[in-house]
């Protein structure tokens, strides 16, 4: 099947239905030895076991920007070239999306407490990941608030192009400013400057989360796609009583 | 396992991740049951899409 026969819905649900329970034992497994890994991980000769909270916010840190990178390129798809998946994409993400992000907020603040004394500073790298949740909260309310799928596409695909620009602030944001937060450990110039002891159960943990976001992400996208058919046939339905 | 002095910080992130990861679990399991639900009745009713009529032809 050529990448082009998916962007008819139909075919995209049975790819769908072919590949979703796979995916979906694939992340159970990757989280299994992910949570097998972080059980017998080393404490950090700093941070002593909390460093096992950091198992859990990278990962959704991670996955908080690049959703929105996903919703970016999708909302591209909708602008440029019309794709009939591509809003489907984007709106199916925004929840998905959210959900990372309020984990990593929550995960951090939990970190913050007993490490920096506090849950929460307004330092730039805390304070751009709370914009970005909020962004997911305006695409979501956006969505609700245009009643025809394709307009409230284009409208929500601008909102995620302005919001784009927050992404590199996010990334930059504890190297331009300087912030309470610690700069990137993992992926930077001249590699992690974490012992592999803790980075490979990290690392297995976000192959983990990135296994659930595309698992959730095709479901998601099943749901919509089956979601705009019922409201066609609801108009089809209340053209043919008028 | 030692959780050390901060062992309710590190549990309750677990649990945070727990519920919010069966949130949407459940968040698209049931919305796909009621999709399916709504086109079932539809589709009771006599109901199809264009495409549909059209492949049917």
């Amino acid at each position: 099947m050529a990448l082009i026969d998916l962007a008819n819905p139909t075919r995209f649900l049975k790819l769908a239905a072919r590949i979703l329970p796979g995916l979906g034992i694939a992340t159970a497994i990757a989280f299994a030895i992910g949570l097998y890994l972080v059980w017998f991980a080393p404490d950090d000769y700093q941070q002593g076991a909390t460093v096992k909270i950091m198992f859990i916010h990278v990962p959704n840190a991670w996955l908080a920007m690049a959703v929105w990178s996903v919703m970016t390129i999708a909302s591209i798809g909708t602008l440029v070239w019309r794709h009939p998946l591509a809003d489907v994409a984007a709106k199916a993400a925004a929840p998905i999306g959210a959900a990372f992000t309020f984990l990593a907020l929550v995960t951090g603040s939990l970190w913050g407490r007993p490490m920096w004394g506090t849950y929460w500073v307004w330092d730039a790298r805390l304070t751009s990941v709370l914009v970005l949740f909020l962004m997911y909260l305006g695409v979501m309310a956006l969505w609700r608030t245009v009643d025809d799928p394709s307009r409230a596409g284009r409208a929500a695909a601008i909102l995620t192009l302005v919001g784009a620009i927050n992404l590199p602030i996010i990334k930059f944001s504890v190297d331009w400013w300087n912030t309470l937060h610690q700069p990137a450990s993992v992926f930077r110039a001249g590699g992690p400057t974490i012992a592999p002891s803790i980075l490979t159960p990290l690392l297995v943990m976000a192959l983990a989360f990135f296994l659930l976001f595309v698992t959730l992400h095709l479901a998601a996208m099943r749901n919509e796609i089956l979601r705009r058919r019922v409201r066609t046939m609801w108009l089809m339905q209340a053209h043919a009583a008028s | 396992m030692n959780l050390g002095p901060h062992a309710a910080f590190i549990i309750a992130a677990y649990v945070a991740a727990l519920v919010v990861i069966i949130g949407l679990i459940t968040w698209v399991i049931a919305d796909y049951a009621a999709q399916r639900r709504l086109l079932a009745d539809l589709e009771g009713r006599g109901v199809s899409r264009r495409s549909e009529k059209a492949e049917a032809a």
